[in-house]
């Protein structure tokens, strides 16, 4: 069941009508119990009195016509017996046979398969025992006419009862209602916090988890339109420098100006491939799954060497390569492994402007690079590894990609990367750490 | 015309820089939102070229805070973001145009153009002072419908005088006109290029005014 109200609903008119049943429950027997004392003293009653009213044996033995009692009348009946056994006088209505076998005070009795309550008083003097009885059914239909009266009522009541509750619920549940029709109002693009001030107390901590998705759902539009313009800045900027140099190319009248319009093609030409090389990285990243370690272990020094051989560094950047990495050889995928070396690598390229220096470790645990660069303002440190983020030391031709993919390639070969400003000066401190120390 | 050009992308800015100055325009460049604001509160700017995501913040931000200060230099948006809604909310944050990346060199400049135009509270197109007619778009002069041959210099000065007739020019302003930043002025070129003006337009069409600069007389 989902609904709360019909829920609520059901439950409180149980719960009523269960306490309603104990009610007439405990009614019935104290009632019942209260009823066969009254009755029994009655009896016992009506006993003395016919006792008291007999003359020693000198009752008439003519029987009265039986009559078959209706309603309560004729309930109780009356015997007159001898002490030898003669019926000598009965009440009308009372049976012939004896109502109690010989004895004094109350007894239960099945006469005519009927049964018989019965106060029997002997008396030796007068020589007569006398008994009066009632039939147990008329005081069962007592209890039940008593119970009846009762339960007539409240089930009229019952339906009455019923609609308050549901009423009542309808009443309760009005803000919780009202708050669902507002949100249901709203179109996709709303997602404004819900007010809380006057939700009631218990629908506040539902309505706080909404607010905080509302809040989520937002931040991740917001970093997915952020992405989208970041994308579209680091595409068309260089298409724009392409078309605007191409132009110039067509319409400038001197060859120098032509031929420096065609070098800035060039440049942004080759930036534009790295951008293509980088995306098409990135996207082998994402599509591919996650990767068995490999069964051969691949030696990182000759292939950091190798990236670097690739890389040409500018004049006065000096790039050292730690002797140890050439003993340091993991289980990975040599690819991952590649473009972890090559982004890191680049990016330190892109940085050091000036005379400097790479310098490229062996740490436990992992490898280190270290860069004579700019560093990267702490506040962008947790950001730079978001797709396209360039930040404010952004290099000239970088594109925002290359620390996403080292990132992701190092988690498909099971490492994590760390990203510091160096303790010592300027420049950035990346280590490729791998959690364990299987495979080195 | 005098142009601030703020993108932080080497290749585009140095497209802009010569691109611009092929259609008659003096560019300078900056590279972030600091130098932007900086450049653009000293002022002297017909129009600026401002790109919208730059390395310590937004342009539009930039454009906010600038318009904030009342400041009414026309700012055309060049940004990547061209979506209608992103034009809008260009627009509306008080730039004067916005063009989509990748655009076209001429309809840039021309937007550029049109957009200075108005700066100066003009309407039309070519610039007048008596007979003689400057076309910013085709760099070209005509005196009473005679072609009037003028460099790229002379026909800034011209342009200078013209935007506002009857108003005093500083030579330091026409000097600003001129050159950009990286340029190097040269002594006494103001003269030089008012005296060559006036042997291809007239002794008369630019007066001087001592102490203060020159300005197009009015009859003329």
């Amino acid at each position: 069941m989902t609904s709360l109200r019909r829920r609520l609903f059901l439950v409180l008119f149980a719960a009523t009508g269960l306490i309603w049943l104990c009610a007439v429950a405990w009614i019935s027997i104290t009632s019942r119990a209260e009823l066969e004392h009254v009755l029994d003293a009655r009896l016992q009653e009506a006993a003395r009195m016919v006792h008291s009213l007999v003359a020693g044996g000198n009752l008439s033995t003519t029987p009265p016509a039986p009559l078959s009692p209706e309603g309560y009348e004729r309930q109780l009946s009356c015997q007159i017996w001898s002490l030898d056994g003669r019926l000598l006088a009965r009440s009308s209505g009372a049976p012939e046979e004896a109502l109690s076998a010989p004895a004094q005070g109350f007894s239960s009795r099945v006469v005519n398969g009927e049964d018989w309550r019965v106060f029997t008083i002997t008396d030796t003097e007068k020589g007569v025992r006398v008994m009066v009885g009632d039939r147990v059914g008329l005081r069962d239909r007592l209890v039940r006419d008593l119970i009846a009266g009762l339960l007539a009522p409240a089930l009229l009541i019952a339906p009455l009862l019923a609609l308050l509750i549901w009423a009542v619920l309808a009443r309760g549940f009005a803000p919780l209602s009202r708050m669902a029709s507002e949100i249901a109002a709203r179109d996709g693009e709303d997602i404004r916090p819900v007010a809380v001030d006057h939700a009631p107390s218990e629908v506040r901590p539902l309505l706080g988890a909404l607010n905080s998705l509302f809040a989520k759902v937002e931040a991740a539009r917001q970093h997915e339109r952020d992405l989208t313009a970041f994308a579209a800045h680091e595409l068309r900027t260089p298409l724009a420098g392409l078309k605007t140099q191409a132009q110039i190319a067509l319409a400038a009248p001197d060859a120098a100006i032509r031929d420096d319009a065609l070098r800035q093609i060039l440049v942004s030409v080759e930036r534009s491939a790295r951008l293509v090389r980088q995306l098409l990285a990135l996207a082998r990243l994402e599509a591919a799954p996650a990767q068995k370690p490999s069964e051969e272990a691949v030696p990182v020094g000759p292939a950091l060497r190798e990236i670097v051989h690739h890389s040409p560094a500018a004049p006065g950047i000096v790039v050292e390569i730690d002797p140890a990495l050439d003993d340091l050889a993991r289980k990975v995928d040599r690819e991952a492994l590649h473009l972890v070396l090559r982004n890191l690598h680049e990016n330190a390229l892109q940085h050091v402007t000036g005379p400097g220096g790479i310098r490229w470790r062996r740490i436990p645990h992992g490898v280190c690079v270290e860069d004579d660069g700019p560093g990267i303002p702490e506040d962008e440190l947790p950001r730079v590894a978001e797709r396209f983020f360039r930040g404010r030391n952004k290099s000239l031709s970088g594109s925002g990609l290359g620390l996403t993919i080292a990132t992701l390639a190092a988690g498909r070969m099971g490492a994590r990367l760390d990203l510091a400003n160096r303790a010592d000066g300027t420049g950035l401190r990346v280590r490729i750490l791998w959690p364990d120390a299987h495979g080195a | 015309m005098r142009i601030l050009v703020v993108e932080d992308d080497p290749v585009l800015m140095n497209g802009l820089r010569v691109g611009l100055a092929l259609s008659g325009a003096t560019v300078d460049g900056v590279t972030s939102c600091a130098d932007a604001e900086a450049a653009i509160s000293a002022g002297g700017f017909d129009a600026v070229v401002l790109d919208a995501m730059l390395p310590d913040g937004s342009g539009f931000d930039v454009l906010a805070r600038l318009r904030a200060a009342h400041d009414t230099t026309p700012v055309l948006m060049l940004t990547a973001l061209d979506e209608t809604p992103d034009r809008v909310r260009g627009l509306d944050a008080g730039a004067d145009d916005y063009l989509g990346k990748p655009f076209d060199l001429d309809e840039l400049a021309a937007r550029l153009r049109a957009i200075a135009r108005r700066g100066h509270g003009r309407a039309a197109p070519v610039l007048r002072a008596g007979g003689l007619l400057l076309d910013p778009a085709t760099l070209a002069a005509t005196l009473d419908g005679t072609h009037v041959p003028l460099s790229r210099r002379e026909f800034a000065v011209l342009a200078a005088l013209m935007e506002r007739p009857g108003i005093i020019r500083s030579r330091a302003e026409i000097e600003e006109r001129m050159y950009g930043w990286q340029e190097e002025v040269e002594s006494n070129a103001v003269e030089v290029h008012i005296h060559n003006l006036r042997a291809k337009i007239g002794r008369d069409a630019i007066e001087t005014v001592r102490g203060l600069g020159y300005r197009m007389r009015a009859g003329a």
